[in-house]
């Protein structure tokens, strides 16, 4: 039942949002009860996006624990981004968070309560009061399931709202007229590969992350940066992509966080020679030096030869000395996952781990608006009209160098709805649907069709989308996660260009259109690949450390030469863009050593 | 609702185990590959039904933060367990 060109089905909406996490069903709301045709294009079930595995909570100074306002809250930030982060878009979100909690109380998430019936909210590292001073307790949450709750609210909103769903479809490329709007997307129903235009007067990316680029991820499969790669083949680069965070006790291979706590009850690691490591690395708080000095410590156990296990690829944590009645009281989720994931129990065998991507800093450059923008000649930000991203695809860029815990819900909630008031605004001034440049949408229907022809028998160099993805995770966990050089992270640029090449060549043996799985594969490769050039060339580029960005050969942040934000994009390669210090209406926070 | 659906209603496990959670996608898809093929038609009836479960739900099943009440289920769940590290 393959779709000949003439016969493509065609809809029309106000808005087209791709992805159905929180940040695409915040912004799908918002427009829904503006009375705009809405259409949510989402690859699996929208209950089933990874805003549903966020557990921490949401940041936003109530005040309700401790004494606290916006600007504190917006210091912790800025310096937490290690002033990498754009101070306008930091204060619109962090001014703009209490209500995003009281909004999302009356959409009927249960967040956690105090005694006096006020919102609860805990202690996260990073927060402070006063410019640096005492803990703040600024996270909102529902229980440990935040993520779930909001999901699920907002879900249950658009329903009411009327929100048109495409469920288990598939986004493969924009389109866009002559002059460079953007007009929708072609997308294809994943059930049955039936292709289908959307045309749009304004189209927002909101795709999630791509955790998916490392073999040792925390991330679920389906975070394989597909606006990120659209938006890079429409000819929008990508910001700041060198920025990763990591988490430095993942499940070795598997990815799954092992907590601190673990360490914080007192486990600690060891390498293949039986060393408790952390004691070379850091004599006075061993295990429980922070996020990235543990991290970095691991990598170089592995890479000198030191780590564990019959491939020697990861150090052990150990446990078994707490005995099995503290295990039990203190850590049983972890004891379980170890059970259920490896087979072991903790308190009798070591767990083997290693650093583990978790968030995707960079993406799809926008301003405060929501609005993709794009240099163009001395212009650093032209907004590319139409095009709007929010969410962790997107950045804004409030988490700079380095994200805090509890502003991701709050990035994806704030951004969702500030660019749907932005798409309403434009929508007064742009009431018609413009046409499309028809022979690049014949040009994404073909490449969607190339995948229903079998492979030539003489096709001698056809490439398989598992191998090449392997590949492509294992280079990415080799030469582009914690431990980053010159020497290893060129190697890494050259062994990326060369799978991006050898995507050309990639063939699949399922020619069905009944959930033909390996082609949305397939495109999920595509997309990958896209980040993994913006990653590994432009954490190549950055000669200092700054956030997750961690450089051995040049260890100090150098703001003269590197306070900007790296752009990659295929026609261009590499280009920078200043950092945006001037905050809406206070101060700007000067750079100053990120010391906790 | 305004729910864009295929009319073809044919379960694909593979697509269904697609999860918002690593721990999900994991499991559920090594079931898929080393369990499934062994199902009968009654326990492929159950796995469908334990696919339609949210999220959390599932994981909370899963990693036995809860056992179910209904007995094909637990049973299942035990099944999914025990092939997650072979």
């Amino acid at each position: 039942m393959s779709s000949d060109v003439t016969s493509i089905e065609r809809r029309q909406f106000d808005t087209l949002i791709i992805g159905a996490g929180g940040g695409g069903l915040r912004a799908s709301l918002q427009l829904a009860e503006a009375d705009l045709s809405v259409a949510v294009v989402s690859k699996v079930f929208p209950t089933r996006s990874h805003t549903v595995a966020a557990q921490g909570g949401m940041n936003a100074a109530l005040a309700n624990v401790s004494p606290d306002n916006w600007h504190w809250h917006m210091f912790d930030t800025v310096k937490g981004s290690d002033y990498l982060g754009d101070q306008d878009a930091i204060e619109y979100m962090c001014r703009a968070a209490p209500k995003a909690v009281y909004e999302l109380e009356h959409f009927g998430v249960p967040f956690s309560r105090l005694d006096n019936g006020k919102i609860y909210q805990r202690a996260f590292g990073g927060q402070s009061q006063n410019f640096g001073g005492d803990q703040a307790s600024r996270t909102c949450a529902a229980a440990d399931r935040t993520g779930h709750a909001i999901l699920h609210s907002l879900y249950q909103q658009n329903i009411r709202a009327k929100t048109h769903f495409f469920d288990e479809y598939f986004a493969v490329d924009l389109i866009k007229d002559d002059e460079g709007h953007v007009l929708g997307a072609v997308i294809f129903n994943i059930q049955n590969g039936q292709i289908m235009v959307i045309e749009a007067k304004t189209t927002l990316l909101a795709t999630g992350g791509a955790g998916q680029l490392f073999k040792t991820t925390t991330n679920a499969l389906i975070n394989t940066g597909d606006g990120m790669g659209m938006a890079m083949r429409a000819g929008i680069p990508l910001q700041d992509m060198e920025f990763f965070q990591f988490h430095p006790t993942g499940i070795a291979g598997r990815g799954m966080l092992i907590t601190e706590g673990a360490r914080g009850e007192g486990g600690y690691l060891v390498n293949g020679d039986g060393e408790r490591l952390m004691e070379r690395y850091a004599p006075k708080a061993k295990d429980l030096a922070s996020r990235d000095v543990v991290s970095r410590a691991i990598a170089v156990e592995v890479r000198e030869g030191r780590g564990c296990g019959p491939n020697k690829d990861h150090v052990l944590l150990k446990l078994d000395h707490l005995g099995e009645a503290v295990i039990q009281k203190r850590l049983p989720g972890i004891r379980q996952t170890c059970i259920t994931f490896l087979g072991i129990d903790p308190a009798e065998t070591p767990i083997p781990v290693f650093p583990t991507a978790h968030y995707t800093m960079g993406g799809i450059p926008t301003n405060r608006f929501g609005q993709v923008v794009v240099p163009v000649k001395d212009t650093p930000e032209e907004p590319v009209a139409g095009l709007y991203a929010a969410g962790e695809c997107a950045c804004v860029s409030v988490h700079g160098g380095n994200r805090l815990g509890g502003n991701s819900l709050l990035d994806i909630l704030v951004f969702g709805r500030a660019a749907a008031n932005h798409i309403i605004d434009y929508l007064k001034e742009n009431k018609y649907h413009r046409s499309a440049n028809e022979e690049s949408v014949n040009e994404i229907v073909a490449k969607i069709k190339r995948y229903d022809q079998p492979p030539s028998s003489s096709d001698t160099a056809s490439e398989t989308v598992a191998n090449l993805r392997k590949e492509l995770k294992q280079t990415m966990e080799d030469h582009c996660s914690v431990f980053r050089n010159k020497e290893i992270l060129k190697e890494g640029v050259d062994k990326v260009e060369q799978l991006a090449e050898r995507m050309k060549n990639v063939r699949i043996d399922d020619q069905s259109f009944t959930f033909n799985t390996a082609k949305v594969e397939a495109f999920e490769l595509e997309n990958l690949m896209a980040c993994a050039l913006a990653a590994i060339h432009s954490a190549y580029a950055r000669e200092e450390s700054r956030g997750a960005h961690s450089r051995t050969d040049f260890t100090e942040r150098d703001d003269k030469s590197w306070m900007r934000h790296s752009l990659y994009s295929f026609e261009n390669g590499l280009d920078y863009k200043p950092v945006r210090t001037k905050p809406l209406s206070v101060e700007s926070f000067p750079p100053k050593p990120r010391v906790y | 609702m305004n729910r864009e659906v295929s009319g073809d209603q044919s379960v694909n496990y593979r697509w269904q185990c697609r999860r918002g959670m690593l721990e999900l996608d994991l499991l559920l898809n090594n079931f898929v590959d080393k369990g499934a093929k062994n199902l009968n038609t009654e326990q492929k009836q159950v796995f469908e039904m334990l696919l339609s479960y949210p999220d959390q739900t599932l994981l909370d099943l899963l990693l036995g933060n809860s056992v179910s009440s209904d007995a094909a289920i637990a049973s299942l769940v035990q099944q999914i367990q025990k092939t997650s590290f072979d």
